[in-house]
């Protein structure tokens, strides 16, 4: 298969990339446009490192094709903060030290991200929480500090600035 | 949610001290680089005209090599280089580089491969794909050898040697003996005591650091080469790299600023540092590789599985009267850092009791398996699954009391284990009065649910230098700035558990400063000072002294330069809290920390104020220099039906002397929960003729956020002397209960007793049906 253009958004910014068909979405991020945020921990979709948002739903970066998402809307944990502010859950993660080695935490970011957004505006339990994130590993806090980091924000204890 | 911290204040050295910024919240100093994505790692490091490197590994577990051919490889466009154990210096290297013998492990060996997965060739092109498909193009030669996978057969007369000169293929042998125990068996026989004997088996466990083993080396052509390393002690790489590049180490730059975790099994010299440093000294190029999770899973290291036979004399009415125990571990096809969890295992199956006759003798046999290493509490999860378990059950088969039987025999402070440790402080008494209050709070839990405890302790870091280290275990340098910022320079290794949080807070409390006022750097070789790094849960005792010393050292030096610039009475005493140098006797009476730095550096000629500060134990017995205590609860239910565990919650109550940063100490317990439970009921690395059977995270399973059960913290406050304010250890000792405190909830839950890890359905279901046989055979 010969190489071919693809436009894609990244973070709100349009990027042009040329790249062989079979290349995953993972890639294109972190090689051809050198957003190292997003992670890889395996080969076959199970931790959960390579999470972004695809139109803001959830999805393994790993898992795609980054031809799939042409034209589409792709959000990075390097998308999370704006202007240097950073987001309600960023913050949580910080209060609530949810992260150790941070290898981990841009795909958990991504995952609560798009847990909070699909549950805006409703209570959610512990369980819902919990299998929110059940697609991610995290090998050093045991999940606990995210999930009341992620609690937290859906309480609105946290506010967008 | 989750987690409820509920505060005892205990202290076996009272002290009124009231800090500013010790155990108060405070955010992880590289907080914001992790939660916004600019933390760079190895795995992220991208340099101009960087070739990425591949490794070819053995497919037979024992075999010699014959001949490597190359050729084909080389051919293959944008191929740069391919190596082999030829292009080597041929060193035999360890982490154990006090023993020659123990420095078994050549990476590209030249003569023979000793497991799966064995590294024999690497490769550098100009893309990874290209190195991948020249891996295919390598023909090896291999003379295939008889292999032996446990330990139990590979220690008999006519199993395959594995080293040469080896005998049995018993890599070390460990002797710990205090006490007359023969004597104490007879007489406890005698007496009518109670004796039981047991045999255990604990599995393996993989580290699964989310970021596998990683290393971009680059070599320049003045001589000098630097690797970005994913390690968890820049110095241990730095010196190790050196030696088998026939370097001297001072060439060797090692950095390691941000590091994907490590729990024990990122300290020793692995194939991506050495291959990638081999290909990049021959191109004078920079190469990166990084390990796919099946590379990491099947060839890199795991915790030591164990066999153990325990036996025990216990008087009648629960006295502890001795102890005999024999271990023989799976060694792997290299020593690694096995010398040590041999060593560590016997010490801490001993734990948390007053014997007044023990016995240990480990066997640590080499195997064609993939080598064994430490990993968090090593060696001491297995050892305590089997003594907490068999104690509980001799309990039980004499109608005692398990809690009132722990604390009869528990450590207390200032007890000497004869021969080998002096503990200071100790709250092991209060941490089983206070899990005991909290389970039988509880009350009736119902049917197959149980609550099971364990206690432990461990150490704060070891006493041992088997690396022969020159330098002194952890120093520290402080320089304070013209406007009173701080540069911490440490050679501890944060990998995740906020060793640089730790030494921030340390060094603000010292200095009296905020931590926002200190700029930590650590994980460079070139900038920062020698350290071992982080293992053993050394860093909080041992860099928090350094750090607190050159804190202090600075300190002294500016209130030297305050007394004259005050014009003080020589009885009054100065300090400095909350950046305000001020007279202890009147508060009020001082002058701004800023202004005092400046004026002190213009005092001193322009001179930037430098502290410095360093800690080697000395005099503190032959294991460490302090211990933590813990008793863990778990609350189980099985299902008899199909086997099935659910853990409802996990309370700890732990003495880990004064807490430094409470928001770390919860990650800690929180992570050493999850860890652990997976090692007691998940993970298992199972193999067939030394194939590792699930070396990719769909089979291999660890704990998911939906089965992690609610956890709490019970703090045992203590002060322990030797630690910087007071502290102990918390990383890897609260790994320790985990596995012997839920089979003890399945054997209070269910009526059986579990000898075998991981605590599987199958294995739950089998000891049911041995249960109900036996109950019909009466």
């Amino acid at each position: 298969m010969e190489k071919r253009a693809l436009k894609l958004s990244v973070n709100g910014q349009e990027y042009e990339v040329f790249i062989h068909p079979k290349t995953l979405l993972v890639e294109v991020i972190r090689d051809h446009l050198g957003f190292t945020g997003t992670k890889r921990g395996c080969e076959t979709v199970s931790c959960g490192a390579c999470t972004v948002l695809v139109n803001g739903a959830s999805v393994k970066s790993c898992s795609v094709l980054a031809v799939q998402v042409e034209g589409m809307e792709v959000t990075t944990v390097e998308g999370l903060e704006q202007d240097g502010k950073l987001s309600p859950i960023q913050k949580a993660f910080l209060d609530n030290g949810s992260y150790q080695c941070g290898f981990c935490t841009p795909g958990m970011l991504m995952s609560a991200t798009a847990f909070l957004k699909e549950n805006e505006g409703r209570e959610v339990t512990e369980h819902e929480i919990r299998e929110g994130i059940e697609g991610n590993i995290c090998r050093c806090t045991g999940y606990n500090s995210i999930v009341r980091a992620i609690d937290a924000v859906a309480k609105g204890t946290y506010k967008e600035e | 949610m989750s987690t409820e911290i509920k505060e005892l204040k205990y202290s076996t050295f009272k002290t009124n001290i009231k800090y500013s910024v010790i155990n108060t919240k405070v955010h992880n100093v590289d907080g914001i680089a992790k939660v916004t994505g600019r933390a760079q790692y190895t795995f992220d490091i991208k340099l101009p005209g960087m070739l990425y490197g591949k490794i070819l590994r053995s497919p037979h577990p024992h075999a010699r090599i014959i001949n490597i051919d190359t050729t084909r490889a080389m051919e293959l466009p944008g191929v740069k280089a391919v190596v082999t154990g030829k292009d080597t210096l041929g060193i035999k290297q360890g982490i154990w580089r006090r023993y020659e013998e123990l420095c078994d492990e050549q990476i590209l060996p030249l003569e023979k491969v000793r497991y799966i997965g064995e590294p024999v060739a690497a490769v550098a092109a100009v893309t990874e794909e290209i190195a991948e498909q020249a891996l295919d193009l390598i023909d090896v030669e291999y003379e295939v050898l008889p292999a032996v996978f446990e330990p139990l057969d590979a220690i008999k007369k006519d199993a395959p040697v594995i080293h040469e000169g080896v005998e049995r293929n018993v890599n070390v042998t460990r002797h710990i003996e205090w006490g007359d125990v023969d004597e104490a068996f007879a007489e406890a026989e005698k007496n009518g005591g109670y004796i039981r004997e047991d045999w255990f088996r604990c599995s393996g466990q993989h580290h699964m650091c989310m970021e596998t083993r990683a290393a971009v080396s680059s070599y320049t052509p003045e001589g000098k080469l630097t690797v970005w390393a994913s390690t968890q002690s820049a110095y241990y790489t730095q010196a190790l790299i050196a030696g088998v590049l026939g370097m001297r180490e001072g060439d060797v730059r090692v950095i390691a600023t941000y590091v994907g975790g490590g729990f024990g099994g990122k300290f020793e010299l692995d194939a991506a540092m050495f291959c990638s440093a081999v290909l990049s000294k021959k191109l004078c190029k920079p190469v990166k590789i990084v390990f796919t999770r099946e590379e990491d899973m099947i060839a890199s290291k795991r915790r030591t599985p164990m066999y153990y036979y325990v036996r025990t004399a216990m008087s009648r009415d629960g006295q502890l009267l001795a102890r005999e125990s024999r271990m023989f571990s799976n060694g792997g096809a290299y020593t690694g850092m096995g010398a040590t969890a041999l060593y560590l295992s016997g010490f801490f199956h001993s734990f948390p009791y007053k014997w007044k006759a023990y016995r240990y003798d480990g066997y640590r046999v080499y195997t064609n398996t993939m080598p064994s290493t430490s990993m968090r509490g090593f060696g001491a999860p297995q050892a305590m699954f089997c003594s907490e378990q068999q104690i509980e059950w001799m309990c039980a088969d004499l109608g005692l009391d398990p809690y009132e039987v722990r604390r009869k025999n528990a450590h207390t402070e200032c007890y000497e284990v004869p021969g080998q440790a002096f503990i200071q402080s100790c709250g092991m008494t209060e941490c089983i009065d206070k899990i005991e209050q909290w389970a039988k709070s509880k009350g009736d839990l119902g049917p197959n649910r149980a609550i099971g405890i364990s206690s432990c302790g461990f150490m704060s870091g070891g006493i041992f230098n088997w690396f022969d280290s020159p330098y002194s275990f952890s120093s520290a340098v402080v320089t304070i700035n013209i406007d009173g910022t701080v540069e911490l320079h440490v050679g501890c290794q944060d990998i995740g558990q906020g060793s640089n949080t730790t030494m921030a807070i340390i060094a603000a409390e010292t200095l009296g400063v905020k931590v926002e006022d200190i700029k930590v750097h650590s994980g460079d070789t070139d900038h920062c000072p020698a350290d071992l790094g982080a293992w053993g849960s050394r860093q909080t005792l041992m860099a928090g002294n350094a750090v607190k010393m050159a804190c202090e050292d600075a300190k002294r030096q500016l209130l030297e330069f305050a007394y004259a610039e005050m014009g003080l009475n020589i009885v009054y005493d100065l300090d400095i809290k909350d950046r305000w140098v001020h007279v202890i006797a009147r508060p009020e009476r001082g002058m701004k920390y800023e202004d005092l730095v400046r004026k002190a550096i213009r005092a001193k000629d322009g001179q930037r104020i430098v502290g410095r500060g360093y800690y080697t134990p000395h005099r503190k017995g032959m294991i460490s220099p302090a211990y933590s205590y813990m008793m863990q609860a778990v609350d189980a239910e099985i299902d008899p039906e199909t086997g099935k565990i659910k853990v409802h919650e996990i309370m700890t109550a732990h003495d880990c002397g004064q807490p430094i940063n409470p928001l770390g100490l919860v990650g800690q317990l929180e992570g050493a929960a999850s860890m652990a439970l997976g090692y007691a009921y998940l993970e298992d690395l199972p193999m067939d003729e030394g194939k590792l059977l699930n070396p990719n995270l769909v089979d291999y399973k660890v704990i998911r956020a939906p089965e992690m059960p609610k956890t709490g913290m019970i703090d045992i406050e203590t002060y322990e002397a030797e630690g910087p304010y007071g502290a102990k250890e918390a990383g890897e000792g609260l790994t320790n209960p985990t596995a012997a405190a839920l089979g003890n909830a399945i054997f209070h839950a269910l009526g059986i007793q579990m000898k075998e890890l991981p605590l599987t359905p199958e294995r739950i279901l089998r000891a049911l049906r041995e249960k109900k046989e036996k109950e019909a055979n009466k």
